[in-house]
């Protein structure tokens, strides 16, 4: 991939921006930032990939990350022998019995010819099947919600390492999305932006409230790790001798043996921590990668030219016999998943999965915040978007105390207005998003770095 | 007999009653909504700050009342302070619209372009209301709390069961039906009225008869003003004043407008008390009503409750979903004021 000048600019300064706040407010600070802006990066590309190929409206990002992060609990949680004991036969009756019933209805469907006739027979096994399927349910999930309610009370999960659900992650993503798309695409596009916000807010609170399966609002504490942990780090020999040989420079100018000895374990104690968010930074940077290689591959390629002639006009790639519904759904579909891979790298950074933190406003808008300062149609644009966007909401707080004492100087410390401003500096993050949108959209309605328009 | 009346008063108390109120503030938001879907064409996402924001400055306008000790006695304060709360909502749609809406309008851009630009807006009005009031849970409500008591219906009656009527439930459905009323006679009986719907449903013909386009869309924003604000601050009398908790108001006024049928008034009204009324009647438990209505033998041990109260939210977005596919344009068929 080749970049022309105006992207090396806008790539440079980005590195530029983490080497500054590297100097100033430390090394651990700006990798903090940096991975979760190559988190972010990512969910913008899924939701380039649909809005920016397709013009696939998906506006329940907030939902595929949770899905994601359920995928992450999942699959590296041990799994809860006495919870299956206790629940694991009832589950299993009622998820027979759910897949009786689709079939009831499926049956009912195809064989009863008259159409109030069906509607009403339908109607009626629906009824009774979810009354019956409720009670095994029901006595199954609250015997295992008893369980040890203080430490486990769900079913935990396949005791493997956490990295494989990021594939995990993305297939139970798709898998919602599959559903979503098959319901609600082919509506008009803000209409269809409604309903997949409505519906990521269903699965947002199906997660909060099922606690056999997500333990809900107790939330999931202590994942594993795909990285070492700090504390081995500290203990183990190669990595001492790591650090003694990367500081040998400054440690060989104390002569003192303590002092050498305490500041040897000071720079062990500051270096396990960088190196955690360094392997955390590394293993990222190659997902990131991976996913822009293939993502640009497929925008390029013959598929996402076919893509481009959909957005760009429906009727016309409909008289060329393509089948719009079809790649709407296919792409909505991959969207979906790159998020939901998001979803389960933030919970997997994090070490900890909480339903209740998944709110619209952070884990939808302004992830399309994003895609739109950033450049739809354009996966470096996307990239940038992550980057910049988030960068901007960590250090937004910083700055405006640092405005907000210098505009208020001339008044008194203990001035009522100075100390409200100065308590509502986190709020203003949410203003500068807003602001930047709006300029963004009047003046540079095709975001930082447009898409490019190819001619073949 | 009594049985049955008893019955009929706990829906009415835990039912019927809290649906009304909490179906005519949806109502009144869904009304704001599709105002201005049907005459700027977009879907506002926008609207629940609007209210947010309008029930905030009624708050602070209610607070500087109070401390000149002026007051409605019985009725609470802020029904003094509520026309300048209606008025600075007023004046932020129209300079929203003069500053972000209007440049997209002559533009004719795509309905999407300008519902990213309403997420916007939402942005920039979300942390003004943050800035301001900050993000704790207010109440504001005074003056007499209950117009009725539980007791005193028991006393009175003589039943077993209670019915409490809250001031803030009455006021809500009185002011409900004075503002519906007045936007219906509006609509229908005068000119501007007239003019509004005939913009909204062939904008070209309409223009070409002299309408002007600058002045319905000022009484638009006049209207929608006024509705957002007293549907913020009703549901803030109501359930007490949270900044943040209008930004998930906005999903259940979104269905509203859309299961009545997304541009029609008359839609958006029935479309609010449809949410509220299933959002409460899915998942409030019913034992106590089964208890008086069938013989001892027979009564539930369980609490026959349909969906557990978490799942308030996500009923209004089932129901929207199946509107949706199974009549895309609504109850009243939509897009036409």
């Amino acid at each position: 991939m080749r970049f022309d000048k105006y992207e090396w600019t806008a790539i440079s300064i980005m590195l530029f921006l983490f080497i500054i706040v590297g100097f100033v407010q430390g090394w651990s600070v700006s990798l903090v930032i940096l991975n979760m802006c190559m988190i972010s990066a990512i969910m913008t590309m899924g939701v380039n990939i649909s809005w920016g190929y397709a013009g696939v409206i998906n506006f329940g990002v907030m939902g595929f990350l949770a899905m994601g992060g359920l995928a992450a609990v999942l699959v590296s949680y041990p799994p809860i022998k006495e919870a299956w004991h206790v629940g694991g036969s009832g589950l299993g009756i009622s998820f027979i019995l759910l897949i009786g019933l689709v079939t009831a209805v499926y049956f009912i469907s195809k064989l009863v010819e008259k159409k109030s006739n069906k509607y009403w027979l339908n109607g009626l096994v629906i009824f009774f099947g979810i009354l019956i399927i409720r009670y095994f349910f029901l006595n199954a999930t609250s015997r295992i919600e008893e369980v040890d309610p203080a430490l486990a009370g769900f079913l935990g999960g396949a005791n493997l390492p956490i990295i494989f659900s990021w594939v995990v992650g993305g297939f139970f993503a798709a898998g919602v999305a599959f559903v979503i798309g098959k319901v609600a695409l082919g509506l008009r596009s803000d209409y269809l932006a409604i309903v997949t916000l409505g519906i990521s807010e269903i699965v947002v609170s199906v997660l909060k409230h099922e606690e056999w399966l997500s333990r809900g609002v107790k939330n999931v504490i202590g994942l594993k790790r795909p990285v070492p942990y700090e504390i081995n780090l500290q203990s183990s020999d190669w990595f001492i001798n790591m650090v003694t040989w990367f500081n040998s420079s400054k440690l060989n100018q104390i002569l003192d043996s303590d002092q050498k000895q305490q500041m040897l374990n000071n720079l062990i104690i500051d270096s396990s921590g960088l190196f955690v968010k360094l392997n955390y930074a590394i293993l990222f940077f190659i997902v990131m990668i991976v996913i822009y290689y293939f993502a640009n591959k497929a925008q390029i390629s013959p598929w996402g030219r076919m893509m481009r002639a959909i957005r760009d006009n429906e009727v016309s790639a409909n008289a060329m016999g393509k089948d719009i519904v079809k790649q709407h759904l296919i792409i909505f579909v991959i969207g979906a998943a790159i998020v939901g891979v998001a979803g389960a790298m933030l919970v997997t950074l994090d070490g900890l999965f909480t339903p209740s933190a998944y709110r619209p406003l952070r884990f939808t808008f302004i992830i399309w915040i994003m895609v739109i300062v950033g450049g739809s149609g354009n996966n470096l644009g996307a990239i940038f978007g992550g980057f910049v966007i988030w960068f901007a909401w960590i250090e937004v707080a910083p700055l405006t105390t640092f405005l907000i004492n210098v505009s208020t100087s001339g008044l008194d410390p203990q001035n009522v207005i100075r100390l409200h401003l100065l308590n509502s500096v986190p709020y203003f993050r949410y203003l500068l998003m807003g602001m930047v949108l709006l300029l963004i959209l009047r003046y540079r309605p095709k975001g930082i770095i447009p898409e490019k328009v190819r001619h073949s | 007999m009594i049985d049955f009346i008893n019955s009929i008063v706990v829906l009415l108390n835990f039912v019927i009653i809290p649906g009304l109120s909490y179906g005519s503030q949806l109502a009144l938001g869904a009304l704001g909504v599709t105002f201005v879907y049907a005459i700027l064409r977009f879907a506002n996402f926008a609207h629940g700050e609007l209210m947010s924001f309008g029930a905030m400055i009624t708050i602070l306008f209610t607070w500087f009342f109070q401390s000149q000790n002026i007051g409605l006695g019985i009725l609470p304060t802020a029904l003094l302070a509520l026309p300048f709360g209606i008025l600075a909502t007023i004046v932020l749609g129209l300079l929203s619209d003069k500053f972000v809406f209007k440049y997209y309008r002559t533009q004719k851009s795509v309905p999407v372009v300008l519902a990213m630009v309403s997420i916007g807006v939402m942005f920039v009005v979300n942390a003004i209301i943050r800035i301001i009031v900050g993000t704790e849970t207010i109440k504001f409500s005074d003056g007499q709390k209950f117009i009725m008591k539980a007791k005193q219906f028991k006393v009175m009656t003589g039943l077993n069961e209670g019915l409490a009527l809250k001031s803030s439930q009455v006021i809500t459905i009185l002011i409900t039906i004075a503002l519906l009323t007045f936007t219906f006679w509006f609509l229908q009986k005068t000119k501007t009225g007239k003019s509004m719907r005939a913009f909204s449903d062939n904008e070209d013909l309409a223009l070409l008869s002299g309408i002007n386009p600058d002045r319905v869309v000022f009484i638009t924003w006049l209207i929608v003003g006024t509705l957002a604000c007293v549907a913020g601050t009703l549901y803030g009398l109501d359930k007490s004043y949270k900044p943040i908790i209008y930004l998930n108001l906005v999903l259940p006024i979104f269905a509203s407008a859309i299961v009545g049928g997304i541009g029609s008034p008359f839609g958006a009204v029935v479309g609010g008390y449809v949410i509220a009324f299933s959002e409460i009647m899915v998942t409030y438990a019913y034992k106590k009503f089964f208890k008086y209505l069938l013989p001892e033998n027979l009564e539930p041990s369980s609490l026959v409750q349909l969906l557990s109260t978490d799942y308030k939210f996500a009923v209004s977005f089932t129901i929207l979903v199946i509107v949706l596919l199974i009549r895309p344009s609504g109850i009243f068929r939509g897009k036409v004021l």
